[in-house]
């Protein structure tokens, strides 16, 4: 792709770009600190997730304000267009992303007190390293472009949600068997919900990016495997 | 030989797409190309115009665009050396036919040009010249109606209804592109070619012009030469991409303005040019 | 707002780098010094056009007057008419003595007597103060009515150039009397007549209307006045139409190749061929191959249309070439046909610069001379044409042959000529301004 004839208008994408880049980033630190944070557990960790998420939300701010100066100013075209409308909406799901894993963070010192067992943490940490990969995937394919590694990385969404339902069960299994850990696990099952949501928001995320790089929409189907609506056996 | 069986294969699936859509061809051309004396300017043109269709034309100064658009009313045939090959039709037939009269020609297929250009006369001579000398007005009170409608298609009755008699070339530059379109219109053509309306007005008046030619799709077939994307983007269904002589990309406009299939219509209409 | 000092608003004028030296002083004196020259060269110009005025002027405006004497001629029968014959011989009133008669009534009015045998010395001399116009002036009067033989009317007859010169102060009477063609005796008459207010001078008709004639005081430009008029008439309806037409058919319908440029070239070439070549050109053609008379006006027409032509044809393709192309594609854009364009757009925002040019054109040719000197047109024509095959002059021809003449009265005529000729070029030139006033259209 050349450059445009007016330089400075390739100033102002390139500062939009970094500062999509910038949010994917803290996006992918703060899930991370947050899932640190609920495993290990560390509350100081966990208040450090909830002050940046003030951080991301000044950077989608600045970075609305950036997109919309440069419609106004520059009336992009085509692919111009596209990606800056693709990063106002990536920012948008960063930013939840951001909201999300503050609100897992927010839960540390309510999961903290009951001690989990094991087996759980594991299943949650092992939920908490697919949906970084996806994080971590979204802005490698998209700094790649390449539209097929997105579609890969939408599809593979898919294990999340298997992976969710799963969490799900062994945390009603483990409400089942005593009473007394119904607290810590529904704070658990929240967090289990929040990081599925955030793989939800990168399946957007990719979409968006794939729109940016081909121009076309990816077809609204796609495989939905979560069956917590489905009933439970009684185990 | 291959680009060319290329191109042609183009107009084939184009055509399959107007036909399912129901839409009438008005105007075709095929390999159109056309020679200024030995240069070249223009180099197998493939493109459908659409019935009530605005169609718009574009790229860089000099790539043809203007050439086609004047090849389509033969305002090229006024050019000494100019020398048009291939074929256009108009409703089917061929317009460069030896059948076909030039001037019964340009009645159907009028022209709005880039400067507005109207006759040193009145308001009302203006507009009813075209009618006058085509015989389309059998008494004064025919003509009245003619010229007061043509001017109202053309949203300028209401600005100059009380000096009908005063010369066409007072009024101020938006009014005047106006009248020469209102002029054109008179004449009841099929089809309007507009040579770049509005580079010469001002904003207001762009989008006036603009706005009248949204209207006019209604009953006329438009073809419109503009070097602003954005009124192409605006006022267009359809978007014709030429380069160095070549069609590059023809397509709905949606399509040409957010994701265009060809490199240089990329890089034209984003300004990575040059 | 309003009480804060403007002084202490508190912004800061920015500071003015060090002035550079970029020669403004020697640009600005360049200037003046170059207008300078060009007020120069335009007090040159207008010093010679006023020298030139003032010259032909000063020599010419007394020929608009002339020098009459008021006469009490009696048409005695005696005199015209002594055998009593005028009934049966035509000839008799057309040849009798008629300055005889305007001798007697001069020699009656002073006071001499006509029949005393010691006066013939001077009556020769009365004779010498009349001009021999008056024959012609007198015989007319009879002829037109034969009745008034026998009276006695009151005419004012010319007085002979000789005399006109004197009166107007333009012969020096200090000279011995024997070195002048006025006498001492002509000198007391003539102080005489005018003391008592028969001698005056009179608004010089016959400038206008006379046609050639050997003595000054009968000389006039009637002729050459009508032959000048036949020749416009002949090069506006002949090089007009053809002109326009020729200029309409390379301008806007010739396809553009190297004949219409050959033509071009050749146009432009025509129009600086020295005038004296298409006096040959007119003289071989026009009177030698197609017999056409010489001297005639409709032949100097001829040579002046070919010569005018040029002129206008380049006049012409050049208004039409300045008409903006867009009102040629306006009007072809809504299916006019290249003529109509034409003559509905085109030629109306055209004419302007076609009337100047054409106009240009017939002043260039009404001020032409050479020509006319080949084709036999500075014959001494006496009579008015009364068609344009008969002899005629020109007036610039007119002058030529006066200023060849020697007679004192004869150079001022030449520079009433002039003026007269300058007048009428200065009239078309004013035509010229005011059409074109009239008719520019803005576009």
């Amino acid at each position: 792709m050349g450059a445009h004839t007016v330089t400075a208008f390739d100033e102002d994408l390139q500062e939009i770009e970094g500062l999509v880049r910038d949010m994917v980033s803290l996006a992918r630190s703060m899930v991370d600190e947050a899932t640190q944070s609920l495993i290990v557990p560390d509350s100081a960790l966990a208040q450090r997730v909830v002050s940046e998420d003030a951080v991301m939300d000044s950077l989608q701010r600045r970075l609305d304000d950036r997109a919309i100066t440069l419609i106004g100013k520059r009336q992009p075209m085509a692919q111009d267009l596209r990606a800056i409308v693709g990063a106002i909406r990536m920012a948008g799901d960063l930013e939840r992303i951001g909201d999300l894993a503050k609100n897992i963070a927010k839960r540390v010192d309510a999961v903290g007190q009951s001690t989990m067992p094991r087996e759980l943490a594991r299943s949650i940490e092992d939920m908490a390293e697919l949906v970084l990969e996806q994080v971590q995937g979204v802005i490698e394919e998209y700094s790649a472009r390449s539209p097929e590694g997105l579609v890969r990385l939408r599809d593979e969404d898919e294990l999340i949600d298997v992976r969710y339902t799963s969490v799900f069960r062994e945390l009603l299994t483990y409400m089942m068997e005593d009473a007394r850990n119904i607290t810590a696990c529904t704070h658990l099952l929240f967090c289990a919900k929040n990081l599925e949501r955030i793989g939800d928001h990168v399946t957007n995320i990719a979409e968006n990016a794939y729109y940016v790089l081909t121009g076309e929409q990816l077809p609204v189907h796609r495989p939905k495997q979560d069956e917590t609506g489905v009933p439970v056996p009684a185990a | 030989m291959n680009v060319m069986s290329e191109t042609t294969l183009e107009n084939a699936v184009n055509e399959k797409v107007a036909a399912a859509a129901n839409e009438r061809i008005k105007m075709r051309g095929e390999k159109v190309g056309v020679f200024y004396g030995d240069k070249q300017a223009l180099f197998d043109v493939d493109l459908l115009v659409r019935q009530n269709q605005v169609t718009a034309l574009i790229g860089p100064s000099g790539c043809g665009k203007s050439t086609f658009l004047r090849c389509l009313n033969r305002m090229n045939d006024t050019i000494d050396n100019a020398r048009v090959v291939g074929k256009i039709t108009l409703d089917g037939e061929d317009i460069y036919d030896r059948d076909i009269d030039v001037v019964e020609l340009r009645s159907r297929v009028g022209m709005v040009f880039q400067k507005p250009n109207p006759f040193p006369k009145s308001i009302y001579d203006n507009i009813a010249y075209g009618p006058r000398i085509h015989g389309l007005a059998r008494s004064k009170a025919d003509m009245d109606a003619v010229v007061e409608s043509s001017l109202k298609r053309a949203g300028l009755f209401n600005e100059v209804k009380d000096r009908l008699n005063e010369p066409g070339t007072g009024l101020s530059g938006g009014q005047q592109q106006r009248l020469c379109i209102a002029r054109a219109i008179a004449v009841s053509p099929e089809v309007i070619l507009m040579d770049e309306p509005c580079s010469a007005l001002d904003p207001i008046a762009t989008a006036r012009v603009e706005e009248l030619i949204d209207e006019l799709r209604e009953n006329y077939t438009i073809v419109i030469v503009t070097h602003s994307m954005q009124q192409a983007a605006r006022v267009s269904q359809r978007t014709a991409m030429f380069h160095l002589g070549n069609l590059v990309e023809e397509g709905p406009t949606e399509k040409m303005f957010t994701n265009p299939d060809d490199k240089r219509t990329q890089d034209y209409i984003t300004g990575r040019f040059g | 707002m309003t009480d804060i000092p403007f002084d202490q608003a508190g912004a800061v004028d920015a500071v003015a780098p060090p002035r550079r030296d970029i020669g403004i002083q020697r640009r600005y004196r360049a200037e003046r010094r170059f207008r300078l020259y060009g007020l120069i060269a335009i007090g040159i110009g207008i010093f010679f056009l006023a020298a030139l005025l003032f010259t032909v002027v000063r020599g010419g405006y007394t020929a608009f007057w002339q020098t009459s004497i008021n006469l009490a001629v009696s048409f005695d029968p005696d005199v015209i008419d002594a055998d009593g014959k005028r009934d049966s011989d035509p000839n008799v009133l057309a040849t009798a003595n008629y300055p005889l008669l305007a001798r007697n009534a001069l020699a009656t009015k002073l006071g001499i007597d006509v029949d005393a045998e010691g006066n013939r010395a001077e009556l020769r001399l009365l004779s010498g103060m009349i001009s021999q116009g008056v024959r012609t002036q007198l015989r007319d009067m009879v002829l037109a009515d034969p009745s008034i033989i026998g009276t006695t009317q009151n005419v004012w007859v010319l007085a002979a150039a000789d005399v006109d010169s004197a009166h107007k102060g333009q012969i020096d009477l200090s000279v011995p009397e024997s070195r002048r063609k006025v006498k001492d005796k002509q000198v007391g008459w003539m102080k005489t007549l005018t003391a008592d207010g028969t001698m005056i001078e009179r608004f010089n008709r016959g400038l206008f209307t006379f046609g050639a004639s050997s003595r000054p005081e009968t000389a006039g430009m009637g002729v050459a006045l009508i032959g000048s008029l036949y020749m416009m008439l002949i090069v506006l309806v002949l090089a007009l139409p053809i002109g326009v037409a020729a200029s309409i058919y390379l301008e806007e319908f010739a396809p553009k190749n190297r004949w219409t440029d050959l033509i071009e070239v050749n146009i432009n070439n025509l129009a600086a061929v020295p005038s004296i070549v298409f006096g040959l050109l007119g003289l071989a053609v026009f009177v030698n191959f197609a017999g056409l008379p010489r001297s005639a006006s409709l032949v100097g027409g001829l040579v002046l249309t070919l010569m005018t032509l040029p002129t206008i044809i380049i006049a012409t393709r050049a208004a039409l070439k300045a008409v903006p192309p867009s009102i040629r594609s306006g009007a072809l854009g809504i299916g006019a046909s290249r003529m109509q364009t034409v003559f509905h757009h085109v030629l109306p925002l055209a004419a302007p610069g076609i009337l100047t040019g054409t106009i240009i054109g017939l002043a260039q040719a009404l001020g032409e001379t050479a020509p006319l000197l080949l084709i036999g047109m500075v014959a001494f024509v006496a009579d008015y044409p009364a068609t344009p095959l008969d002899p005629a002059t020109a007036l610039p021809v007119q002058i030529y042959m006066w200023a060849n003449e020697a007679e004192r009265a004869f150079v001022e005529r030449t520079s009433g000529a002039i003026i007269i000729l300058l007048l009428f070029l200065a009239a078309m030139n004013l035509a010229a301004i005011l059409l074109r006033r009239r008719f520019e259209r803005r576009w």
